[in-house]
């Protein structure tokens, strides 16, 4: 298999054609295949890791890549280097698929959207200095959304650290706060351990970015096997199982409780404890609000679905928070864009929290029954105590806050409504694509108006609002989930950030769907200067090249949609071709996010907008 | 539901933290502190009787609710082991001090009958200035500090305080 998905190796000279056309079927069979040999790997590498035998000799390089194969990894982001020459070099004949980005910091968020597309840790490798320095947005990014991602860095040699050196960057001191641990490698004796630890962190308990530090000289140093990659990390032990006493004080006050509301985050996809929040909230009629890293937990379409809540919910979502007697917090961590003012949020609610991490619980509101540990375990426990419950008065106090205050647009103007696009794309797609996007206006229509039915199916930069993340992250979810639909719904100035990786979409040929909402604005800015700073819009008109051009440019077909009456058919044509297809719709200029909750406002003061 | 950062008063809290002896932990913990703006009166670190662990003992202030976010984001530093706090139980507490007091001849004895009040030790005699060490809790070493400064203070350096916990009491004591 010379040439798959990754296409041409770093070394390979790539002329941009040399690529097979790949269908489907066949990446499906490669995946299935690809999956069996990481079983295989997995079951037999404690008793038979070559790593283990005495007398091999190993460079830090072999090590690191053995390390990689037995961790399952098949797939690298990044970008090569003069202190990352040893590991590519042991890349250039690996089975592991490396895809080379443009810029380590697309290479960074496409190991954490591949992350987040399949729970399995994204791998990213930049050189030192600048390539390290270029990962800290990916790295802080997945940080703040809980993505387990590994970035592997060089460094200078242990020689000349501290010695400003070329390429030389204190990597260690600079993302020690965007990630949950990081590893200047000092000796190649400790290189196994440490790997093999790094992985672990990142994926258990709350994941997160784990960085490893490698200097040159200890990627081509050698030793002789065998090689110690026994854990040592006597301080990290994340609690999984919940307290069977809070769960049953839970599920009491579940019981207890007239008007309840599930308040559901990211944490449920990381545990995969999606169908157990379906579970209890349709034996208890509770119904569910998602955070903007929840959409998907439960699907939108079901009567108890409040959708997204916070500064840009749904005012049912908003209203429902603010009236519940209890709020049920699973896997979310009240976020200043999802509570508004403090004080008066949710103010008859009691609270349930339950999360895997204990430094959320009480961090921002006095928590009344905390369960810390693994959502779905707890969930499991807890569905089985709760009972069935009508709850008929409050549901039907929900469905009339439904029907007043829908989410919903000027259908009838005759410019493009971005909603409109988003509504269209949900709907020509069926549901059943993987969404990316940028960060802005765009991001919240697409939170809105496309309805997410399934956990893994819509990734974004919710806690860091990274703009830039959603080209990359597509490349990344595209890798991850070959069988599926992937449409980066964008924003036109956070496509312009790193628009550069339609380069890597041309090269590994990646049919991944750009939908371009451009309105000439960074949108969601412009918004905030129209509502409070009197109109006055401070340099956020953009100047916009022509985008057509640049995709067709990179070998990408574009079709720029200026008419309302296109939109429909424009989708539909570019849902079925095989390649990557930009849409560029050209979408009314000063449109607004509404609901929303002005800053330091009570969800229940939200303006609707021209919704009301 | 209420906001948790409206409730309860400042107080002094002292925390020990047992870590990794590795690189760069203390500026881990260090930079935890300041990047979440809790305050860090004194932080002490040093090896233990175990070569693979150091302790810290950190004296802290704040409400309840940021002592108890202190204490879980410690908790969630892989290289920390474990956090303790010493304010919830007995303690023995020490802080060491040097101080350089100005001290001409005719005044030497006063000051060697208060270091002997106090229980501390002459460590370095100048001929215009006596150097005394000094161990004891908090309150003693700022109460030794007071008493001499109308004496004129040159110098002083405190390691900042060190805390174990008391061995149990036997039950029905």
């Amino acid at each position: 298999m010379a040439n798959t998905l990754t296409g041409g190796r770093p070394g390979h000279r790539w002329d941009g054609l040399g690529v097979p056309e790949i269908t489907i079927g066949t990446l499906l069979e490669r995946i299935k295949t690809m999956a069996k040999k990481a079983e295989s790997t997995v079951s037999s590498r404690s008793s038979q890791s070559p790593l283990s035998q005495a007398g091999k000799v190993w460079n830090g390089a072999q090590i690191l890549h053995q390390v990689l194969i037995e961790e399952g990894v098949e797939h690298i982001f990044g970008y090569t280097g003069g202190a990352v020459l040893p590991i590519f070099d042991v890349l250039y004949d690996s089975p592991i698929k490396f895809i080379l980005t443009r810029h380590e910091q697309g290479g960074a968020h496409a190991a954490d959207a591949y992350a987040r597309a399949t729970g399995r840790v994204g791998v990213v490798i930049a050189t030192s200095g600048p390539g390290a320095t270029n990962l800290t947005t990916g790295l802080a990014t997945a940080y703040m959304d809980s993505s387990p991602v590994v970035a592997i860095t060089g460094q200078v040699r242990t020689h000349l650290i501290g010695n400003d050196a070329f390429q030389e960057a204190d990597v260690t001191g600079i993302t020690r706060p965007i990630t949950k641990h990081n590893v200047l490698v000092k000796d190649i004796k400790d290189l196994g351990h440490i790997i093999k630890e790094c992985f672990h962190i990142a994926r258990t308990g709350r994941p997160s970015p784990v960085l490893i530090d490698i200097p040159v000289d200890i990627s081509s140093g050698k030793i002789e096997g065998p090689i110690d990659t026994e854990m040592q990390i006597p301080g990290y032990r994340p609690r999984f199982k919940g307290h069977l006493r809070q769960i049953q004080l839970a599920a009491n006050l579940i019981n207890e409780s007239h008007k309840p509301v599930l308040y559901v985050g990211g944490g449920v996809i990381i545990s995969q404890a999606s169908d157990l929040i379906r579970q209890l909230a349709i034996k208890a009629n509770i119904p569910v609000t998602t955070t903007l890293m929840g959409l998907g937990t439960f699907d939108e379409t079901h009567p108890l679905a409040l959708k997204m809540l916070g500064m840009h919910g749904t005012a049912y979502a908003n209203y429902a928070v603010q009236e519940s007697d209890l709020l049920i917090a699973v896997g979310a961590r009240f976020d200043d864009r999802v509570t508004g003012k403090l004080d008066t949020f949710a103010p008859h609610a009691k609270v349930i929290h339950i999360d895997i991490d204990p430094a959320s619980i009480s961090k921002n509101v006095k928590v009344d029954v905390p369960v810390v540990g693994d959502a779905q375990q707890i969930l499991g426990e807890l569905v089985k105590l709760v009972e069935p419950n009508p709850r008929t008065d409050w549901l039907e106090q929900i469905e009339q806050w439904k029907k007043k205050y829908p989410l919903k647009y000027d259908t009838q103007s005759n410019t493009i409504k971005p909603q409109y696009v988003i509504e269209t794309l949900g709907r020509l797609a069926d549901g059943d694509a993987v969404i990316t996007t940028g960060v802005g206006q765009h991001q919240m229509w697409a939170a809105q108006f496309f309805n997410y039915t399934t956990p893994r199916q819509f990734i974004t930069s919710g806690g860091l609002g990274t703009m830039g993340f959603g080209l990359p992250a597509a490349i990344g979810a595209q890798i991850a989930r070959p069988d599926k639909i992937v449409i980066d719904i964008d924003g036109d100035s956070s496509f312009s950030m790193t628009l550069v990786e339609l380069a890597t979409i041309a090269q590994y040929k990646l049919p991944i769907k750009i939908a371009l909402i451009s309105n000439t604005f960074q949108g969601m800015v412009r918004q905030w200067q129209e509502l409070f700073y009197d109109r006055r819009y401070s340099q956020t008109k953009m100047y916009l090249p022509n985008f057509a051009k640049i995709a067709e440019g990179f070998g990408i077909k574009a079709i720029v949609v200026t008419d309302k009456n296109q939109v429909e058919d424009v989708i539909a044509q570019a849902l079925k071709e095989d390649g990557p297809v930009l849409m560029d719709f050209h979408v009314e200029p000063e449109e607004n996010v509404w609901p929303m909750v002005a800053p330091a406002k009570s969800l229940h003061e939200m303006e609707l907008g021209r919704l009301a | 539901m209420s906001n948790i950062n409206k409730e309860n008063k400042p107080t002094k809290n002292i925390l020990g933290v047992l870590v990794q002896n590795q690189p760069g932990v203390l500026a881990h913990v260090a930079g935890m502190f300041a990047a979440r703006g809790f305050n860090i009166d004194s932080l002490v670190v040093g090896r233990t009787e175990d070569p693979s662990l150091s302790r810290m003992v950190i004296v802290t202030s704040g409400d309840q609710a940021t002592l108890e976010q202190i204490r879980k984001q410690l908790g969630k530093i892989v290289t920390v082991v474990k956090v303790r706090n010493y304010s919830e139980q007995e303690c023995v507490e020490r802080d060491l001090l040097l101080i350089q007091v100005h001290c001409p001849p005719e005044k030497r004895s006063d000051l060697f009958e208060l270091t002997n009040v106090f229980r501390g030790t002459v460590v370095d005699v100048g001929s215009k200035s006596l150097i005394i060490q000094l161990t004891g809790t908090e309150k003693k070493i700022e109460a030794f500090i007071e008493v001499c400064r109308p004496y004129g203070i040159l110098q002083l350096s405190r390691t900042g305080l060190i805390a174990m916990p008391r061995a149990p009491h036997k039950t029905g004591e």
